[in-house]
C-alpha cells in the first residue's frame, strides 16, 4: 500500500537523526518530532529537506509549523503528493 | 542593509565580538575580517606561555561573520522583518584547522550559503590570514529567526 510505504520511508529518513537514546522502534505515527522523539529545531528542517528530495515536494513555512508529529508529515506527505 | 548597520544588530559585544568589518554581502555569502587583539583574556591560558588563538575561537568568529551577519542581512531582505527580536542558536559544525593564529593577527572570513529554508542557515566558511593563506574550514549551521515575526 502505497501509504505505508510512505510511512516506512519516513521513518528511514528520519533515523539517522534520533538521539542515540531513542530507537527507529519508538517511532510512532503519534509521536511529536521535538516534544517525544528528542529532535532538535535544526535537525528537524533537515527532516524536511530530506523530505522534499525523497518524496519530490516543496513544504512552505506553514507546512513546517503544523508538522509536529510523524502523522503531521505523512498528512502533509500524502496532500503534496496527490496534488503533484 | 549596509555593513554598518548589519554588525550593529549583531547579539554580541566585547569581549565575545569577533567582527571588525564586513567587505561583500549578498544573498550568496560574505566576506568580513577581524583582528584578535593580544590582550585578549583566553591568550593568558591558551596556552601556558605560549599564546595561541583557540580553535573554537576562530570557530566562533566564522559563525559570527558567516551564519550571523549573513542571517541577519538575508532576514533583512525578506519583507516583514524588522530585526527587533533577533534570536540566534548555533546548531552545528565541523571544521578542521590548518594554520595557528597568534596575538595581533588579522583574520579574513569567506562564507558561501548552503541553504537558508526555515530559519535555518547553513554555509561553507573558509578564514584566511593575511597571508592569505588558509586557516581553517568548515561547514556551520544554525537557526535564525526574528521572533517579532512569530515565526
Amino acid at each position: 500500500m502505497k501509504e505505508e510505504n510512505y510511512y516506512q520511508q519516513l521513518k528511514g529518513i528520519v533515523q539517522p537523526y534520533l538521539p542515540e537514546d531513542v530507537s527507529v522502534d519508538d517511532i510512532s505515527p503519534d509521536s511529536h518530532f521535538i516534544n517525544e522523539l528528542n529532535i532538535n529545531s535544526a535537525n528537524l528542517v533537515d527532516i524536511v529537506l530530506d523530505v522534499e528530495d525523497a518524496f519530490e515536494i516543496t513544504l512552505e513555512n506553514d507546512d513546517m509549523d503544523q508538522m509536529q508529529t510523524v502523522n503531521d508529515a505523512m498528512v502533509i506527505i500524502n496532500k503534496k503528493r496527490s496534488s503533484k | 542593509m549596509d555593513f554598518k548597520k548589519i554588525i550593529e544588530k549583531l547579539p554580541y559585544s566585547k569581549p565575545f565580538l569577533f567582527v571588525d568589518e564586513l567587505s561583500k554581502i549578498d544573498s550568496n555569502g560574505v566576506t568580513g575580517s577581524f583582528c584578535f587583539h593580544k590582550d585578549h583574556e583566553f591568550y593568558e591560558g591558551h596556552f601556558k606561555q605560549l599564546p595561541v588563538t583557540p580553535g573554537v575561537i576562530l570557530t566562533e568568529c566564522c559563525a559570527q561573520i558567516g551564519l550571523v551577519c549573513l542571517g541577519i542581512f538575508l532576514l533583512s531582505e525578506q519583507q516583514d522583518s524588522n530585526l527587533e527580536n533577533l534570536a540566534v542558536a548555533f546548531s552545528s559544525s565541523e571544521m578542521e584547522f590548518y594554520l595557528p593564529v597568534y596575538p595581533g593577527e588579522t583574520v579574513f572570513v569567506c562564507s558561501e550559503k548552503l541553504y537558508f529554508r526555515f530559519n535555518k542557515l547553513k554555509c561553507k566558511v573558509k578564514m584566511y590570514n593575511t597571508s592569505k593563506e588558509l586557516v581553517c574550514k568548515g561547514e556551520l549551521a544554525g537557526m535564525i529567526k526574528n521572533s517579532a515575526n512569530g515565526r
